[in-house]
């Protein structure tokens, strides 16, 4: 158990800012509801990026304008968006061929917890008088090529998040396949955690000792 | 003659039964087909097990229904959302029962149900809670659990645009479970926003086909959920 709160690290949109600095050109990409959001904002000029919504949208755009806002035209957190000229709508199935089948490149989610050998727990709690609801995560840790998570490193009472096994119930077993927090980026490969970038400030040391899973240091710092 | 339209939703929803297994499209309140199912609040069918998503939000449409104690139990992903009280108090009381499935199984299930295909294997779910107690197998080296079709006594569905064969087509993302959900049910209710000649529906870009839907009833006007919600509404009125 890790106590004081970190002060130093990416604030969210720089989180986002790496992320998004990470997708090839002509990627087929669905993000996550929350943090992951952020993503699409941060994509540099010139790199043309397709979004997925599971809920039925490929070439899905920003948010409208208050007014032209459309209740017909959701993303999956059901918040009203746009589609981009090319854009196409398909049916629940189709959309979850789309996932599953393996024809996304990226998916990035947020986490509860992830372990050292890329098992994510994002969907429930497991408290009893929680009510589980799963969506389509489930689905898109089983079929996306690339699983990105993008998390604070701890929790906001300062509990660990990369963990050697998740305690929560599991959306999937060695699905993860790099995470972005706010202090560092990590590549799960070979059930083990490569950190590839500190935060400015971070010290591999310190970074280890906010981890619960022993890392390794690919940073060159 | 062919002619699936049906002139008040009165009696497009009249022989549904008590114990009744209902498909009701929409993710959120895109494509929900709250007409629909304020009929069938007014029509009073009880026991009801609905397939659908999510389960509604404020107090109208499927959050209704299911306040209204006439669903026993919900099959769906995503049982809470903003807005949604009604479901997770219910849920909290034991009063009402929920099967949990991924999405894409969910899906996959209701479009299984409409193809014949009594079972399938997918990737979704295993190794996490939502396996339990169901048939794991391996194929080529990975696990995959075995998932059953869902088939409907009746699907209630949203649409754009009908024409009397049934033919449909949707708006935007309002289309989501819609299209498997007419192939899935032994019924298929659907309210259009438009009803056309047939023909005017290109044949190229008709979505569900007709043989899929066996009534179609116009609702001009079909509500805004999120205004509803947002003004406090409840139903019945």
């Amino acid at each position: 158990m890790v106590t004081e709160k970190n002060t130093i690290g990416w604030s969210r949109n720089e989180m986002a800012q790496k992320v998004a600095a990470d997708i090839p050109d002509g990627s087929y990409v669905n993000l996550g509801i929350g943090i992951p959001e952020l993503v699409a904002d941060h994509v540099p000029p010139g790199i043309e990026v397709i979004y997925h919504t599971e809920n039925g949208l490929l070439g899905m755009g920003p948010v409208p304008e208050k007014d032209l806002a459309d209740p017909e035209l959701i993303n999956a957190g059901k918040k009203c968006v746009t589609a981009i000229p090319g854009a196409c709508y398909f049916h629940h199935a189709d959309s979850f061929t789309m996932i599953r089948g393996g024809h996304l490149d990226i998916c990035v989610l947020g986490a509860l917890q992830v372990s050292k050998e890329g098992d994510l727990a994002n969907w429930s709690t497991g408290a009893p008088d929680a009510i589980p609801a799963v969506g389509g995560a489930m689905d898109l840790v089983a079929g996306v090529k690339n699983i990105w998570v993008i998390t604070e490193h701890n929790t906001k009472d300062g509990k660990f998040k990369l963990v050697n096994q998740c305690a929560f119930p599991l959306t999937g077993k060695q699905v993860v396949t790099r995470i972005y927090t706010n202090l560092a980026i990590i590549n799960v490969k070979e059930k083990n955690l490569y950190v590839r970038e500190m935060a400015p400030g971070v010290t591999f040391e310190e970074l280890q000792r906010l981890t619960e899973a022993k890392l390794i240091n690919e940073s060159g710092k | 003659m062919i002619n699936k339209i049906i002139y008040s939703t009165a009696e497009a929803v009249a022989d549904i039964f008590d114990g009744a297994t209902i498909m009701i499209s929409g993710f959120g309140e895109a494509g929900s087909p709250i007409e629909l199912i304020h009929q069938l609040i007014d029509h009073g069918a009880k026991n009801l097990t609905v397939v659908s998503n999510n389960t509604g939000s404020g107090l109208v449409g499927l959050a209704a229904l299911i306040e209204n104690k006439q669903v026993k139990k919900m099959i769906c992903s995503f049982p809470r959302t903003a807005n949604s009280t009604v479901f997770p108090e219910l849920y909290n009381k034991g009063e009402i029962e929920l099967e949990l499935v991924p999405q894409g199984t969910l899906a996959e299930r209701i479009r299984a149900g409409g193809a014949g295909i009594p079972a399938f294997y997918t990737p979704s779910s295993v190794n996490t809670p939502l396996a339990d107690g169901k048939e794991v197998r391996e194929f080529n080296g990975q696990l995959f659990v075995m998932e059953h079709a869902i088939k409907a006594d009746f699907a209630l569905v949203k649409c754009l645009t009908a024409d009397r064969y049934g033919n449909l087509i949707y708006n935007k993302t309002a289309r989501n479970f819609g299209p498997i959900m007419c192939t899935a049910a032994q019924t298929t209710i659907v309210q259009a926003k438009h009803i056309v000649e047939p023909g005017t529906i290109d044949p190229e870009t008709v979505v569900t086909p007709g043989i899929f839907v066996n009534r179609v009833v116009q609702v001009s006007n079909p509500a805004d959920e999120s205004k509803l919600v947002a003004d406090n509404r409840r139903y019945p009125w």
